[in-house]
């Protein structure tokens, strides 16, 4: 499978696997789950900066804090900022315009939210940013509901990829809408991610297994008892659904089929 | 402070390396080659953003 690719706009990633920054115990769990999940690309979120002015009288300063960068080797990962955050789509345009001069590249995944108990995709707002940020030369990934349509029209905008959700952000419920996201993978002309829900290595195969082209997740990986081993977990379960989906499964029977020959059994 | 001042003489007086942030002046988000050269005013709107842990 060393030629299985996953392509995305003018980049290639040897792993299916897009993993975040967020919520980890310590710096320390997370890079090594980094190196354990196989993921090259790995998501960001742009924030203010905690401003520590100087002492009075020229006093010393705060100590600084260590910045997320100084935990992530930019030569081995492809950083991904997000917009997340974002309830209108002037809010995420310019996130994403900050995102890419902090980290000098044009690809954004696109999050606009449109309410706070769900994270559910604001629809309306998240098509304009698309549009305008496309029109701007991003490398739009817009995370989006499991609606086809919608997926359809953020690919008639010019999304590089369509990212829906499996289940709400940090719910780890696993794809709840099986047959949606067949009809998005029947739909899609460009790479479908499922973005989001992900609880366990499961729910990250049955994705692959419905042909995601990649899983992007965050919570199942950091929030886990242990991180590290998750994101091994994940990493072979992508591997595992992307491989199972190549392979082409055999068609569900509501009745069994011997494995084993029925001539010759002893004492017939 | 004292000003008028250039964006990379602001970062500068906040201990904040100009290479791990991006600063938006007045809504216009500056390109990293013009902070020498922006210079802020009073009433001026400054953001100053960097990569924290997200998802």
């Amino acid at each position: 499978m060393t030629s299985d690719t996953l392509t995305i706009a003018d980049k290639s990633f040897s792993s299916r696997l897009i993993v975040g920054t967020g919520k980890y115990a310590s710096p320390a769990v997370m890079v090594r789950a980094h190196e354990a999940s196989g993921a090259e690309m790995i998501t960001v979120a742009v924030r203010r900066v905690n401003i520590t002015l100087p002492g009075e009288g020229g006093g010393p300063r705060v100590p600084k804090e260590a910045s997320l960068l100084d935990y992530i080797d930019t030569s081995k990962y492809f950083l991904l900022p997000n917009t997340a955050g974002c309830y209108t789509a002037d809010e995420a345009i310019r996130t994403a315009r900050l995102g890419r001069e902090a980290g000098l590249s044009h690809w954004v995944k696109l999050e606009v939210i449109g309410d706070q108990r769900t994270l559910f995709p604001d629809n309306e707002q998240l098509l304009e940013a698309t549009r305008v940020l496309v029109r701007e030369g991003f490398v739009v990934l817009p995370y989006t509901n499991d609606d086809p349509v919608v997926c359809r029209k953020l690919e008639d905008a010019g999304a590089a990829a369509v990212m829906p959700l499996g289940a709400p952000i940090g719910s780890g419920l696993g794809i709840q809408n099986v047959n949606n996201m067949r009809i998005i993978r029947e739909f899609a002309r460009v790479p479908l991610i499922v973005d989001a829900g992900v609880g366990t290595a499961s729910d990250a195969a049955l994705a692959m297994e419905l042909g995601a082209d990649g899983v992007l997740m965050n919570t199942a990986i950091a929030g886990a008892q242990d991180a590290v081993a998750m994101a091994e977990s994940m990493k072979l379960a992508v591997r595992a659904g992307r491989l199972a989906y190549l392979a082409g499964r055999i068609p569900r029977k509501l009745y069994a089929n011997a494995s084993s020959p029925i001539e010759g059994l002893v004492g017939r | 402070m004292p000003g008028p001042l250039t964006v990379s003489e602001l970062l500068a007086r906040l201990a904040i390396d100009a290479r791990r942030v991006a600063v938006e002046h007045n809504l216009v988000v500056l390109k990293r080659g013009t902070l020498d050269e922006i210079i802020v005013h009073e009433g001026d709107q400054i953001e100053i953003v960097n990569f924290v842990g997200g998802g």
